[in-house]
């Protein structure tokens, strides 16, 4: 089953073109990893896939991304739903600033959730798949910005996956982490996969061996090669994949 | 060349701590004028009898406050409610809806705003806002405590939207995505996430629109009517700030009406602290 079918999608940042003509089918229940040095289009092509890029003014985007079939580029198609379904988390964390407990309930109030017995339900639910449910089951109506980076970045896991989404996006969501945490933010979407399709952009190689199942090599906004990672890092097809796998540049 | 340096630095140290003392010595010299001048008419009236006595009437040697009082806090909080919604729904267009261009303009011409004396807020309430409110309630003055709370609310927006809209410049744009990828729109973004990190920069707008409609004299003067009934939001009334105003000119030198005005000055003072004292704490106790 697919999650995502995307066809020649290309965007422009005004005159900028940043993705040029990308087709890749993304498998769901599986970990993606999108690999490639820095401003080679990954991180960019991640924020098409929920429609974060529409909050650039400037930009344009041809081509088509298809969701459980359904384009979501189509002028009636419900951007909120489409959020709501493909979760994101952010490179920095950004727990909003109020209680362990109302980050976690944003989501659901937002799309209607209202009685105490369920929201404490989801709470309690997304904290545990987050792996954060030991450390802050105490300190939940306690402000979310008193907590470690680690533990901040695992409430924003929780926080998108309280709305129940379809897909998880992480955005170099390790990259301001400790050793520790960002193993333990490995871990969790080792298991999050079973439910959910989860497509991580980074820039540790050894993380998207570590994690993925599937990897695809972007490089200046073009998409080199995508496909298992045990193939794309053993036994890459193309050059330009073999030489950024092996450390030649990066 | 070591030590004419270190004598200039001193020098300027000493020139530094003089201005920084001046306003201390302004502070702690107007208080203590204050007490020294309001104190004594307390005293003879009595404390309770002053505060609480509703009857205001110096020719018959009453000397009762409470209409003014309430006049002033009523007023002042009839202006914040009205300045609030207006001010915050106004600093949330500039900061997050409208177009560089058009936010420019708005926040210039609300920075006019704030500039313009009060006493143009007077005239133009008395000419338009006064006969406007007498027809729309059929009353036989619109010179009233109703105008007073509108014109109030018309000079604090100014102080609640600037600070408020920097405020809001000021929310970490993470939050805000951070709140759109989970599927909010932009509106429920804006009230339940930046308003809420906005909180206290916007309680110091509202700090300040309080500390200035509690204070004005010129402005509602003029549109209040200015007799010293209990307060009633279509009745004549006279604040703190007016009836001083009012009276001091014809209070005769050494009368204890004119201590008496003093007193009110004091009690003013003593108002304006306490309220910026309980309004910061708050504001400190949620930044927690």
């Amino acid at each position: 089953m697919k999650a995502f079918e995307v066809s020649e999608l290309s965007l422009w940042y005004g005159n900028y073109r940043a993705l040029h003509d990308i087709s890749i089918d993304i498998p769901r229940n599986n970990v993606t990893a999108l690999i490639g040095p820095s401003g080679c289009g990954k991180s960019t092509f991640l924020k098409t896939l929920n429609r974060m890029q529409d909050l650039c003014k400037t930009v344009r985007i041809e081509g088509e991304v298809l969701f459980e079939g359904e384009d979501i580029y189509d002028p009636k198609a419900d951007v909120n739903k489409i959020r709501k379904d493909v979760g994101m988390v952010f490179q920095k964390a950004n727990p909003f600033p109020m209680s362990i407990y109302d980050n976690v309930a944003y989501g659901p109030r937002i799309h209607g959730t209202r009685a105490k017995k369920e929201l404490d339900q989801i709470v309690e639910e997304s904290l545990r798949r987050a792996a954060l449910w030991e450390e802050a089951k105490d300190r939940l109506g306690k402000s979310a910005l008193g907590l470690s980076g680690g533990q901040q970045q695992r409430l924003c896991i929780a926080r998108a996956l309280a709305v129940k989404p379809k897909v998880l996006l992480l955005d170099e969501s390790t990259s301001a982490l400790d050793p520790i945490s960002t193993g333990q933010i490995e871990e969790l979407v080792g298991t999050l996969k079973k439910d959910y399709t989860v497509i991580m952009v980074t820039h540790n190689m050894q993380q998207a061996v570590r994690v993925s199942d599937y990897a695809a090599f972007f490089l200046l906004g073009d998409l080199i090669e995508s496909a298992p990672t045990e193939k794309l890092f053993g036994n890459p097809e193309r050059p330009e994949t073999a030489d950024y796998v092996h450390g030649l540049f990066g | 060349m070591k030590r004419p340096a270190k004598r200039i630095e001193k020098v300027f140290h000493g020139i530094f701590l003089g201005c920084g003392l001046l306003s201390v010595f302004f502070v702690v010299g107007i208080s203590a004028y204050l007490i020294i001048s309001g104190v004594p008419a307390i005293k003879e009236i009595g404390l309770v009898e002053f505060m609480l006595g509703q009857l205001w009437s110096p020719s018959q040697g009453q000397f009762g406050i409470l209409p003014f009082i309430l006049t002033s806090l009523y007023g002042t909080a009839g202006a914040i409610l009205i300045g609030i919604p207006l001010g915050l729904l106004a600093a949330l267009f500039l900061s997050k809806y409208a177009g560089p261009k058009t936010s420019r303009i708005i926040r210039s011409s609300v920075e006019l705003l704030a500039g313009i004396p009060s006493v143009v807020y007077g005239l133009v309430g008395m000419i338009v806002l006064v006969p406007a409110v007498q027809n729309a309630f059929s009353l036989s003055s619109g010179a009233t405590l109703l105008a007073a709370i509108i014109v109030l609310a018309i000079m604090i927006l100014p102080y609640i939207v600037n600070v408020s809209a920097t405020a809001l410049d000021a929310v970490p744009q993470e939050y805000e995505e951070g709140s759109l990828a989970l599927g909010a729109t932009r509106t429920e973004t804006y009230f339940k996430v930046s308003l809420l990190t906005a909180r206290s920069g916007i309680a110091a707008g509202i700090v300040q629109g309080v500390g200035r409609a509690l204070g004005e004299a010129m402005a509602i003067i003029m549109v209040a009517g200015n007799v010293a009934n209990m307060p009633h939001i279509f009745g004549s009334v006279r604040f703190l700030t007016t009836a001083i105003v009012g009276e001091m000119s014809y209070a005769s030198y050494g009368s204890l009406h004119r201590d008496a005005l003093f007193s009110i000055g004091l009690i003013l003072f003593i108002l304006i602290v306490l309220i910026n004292v309980v309004l910061n704490l708050i504001v400190r106790k949620e930044e927690k």
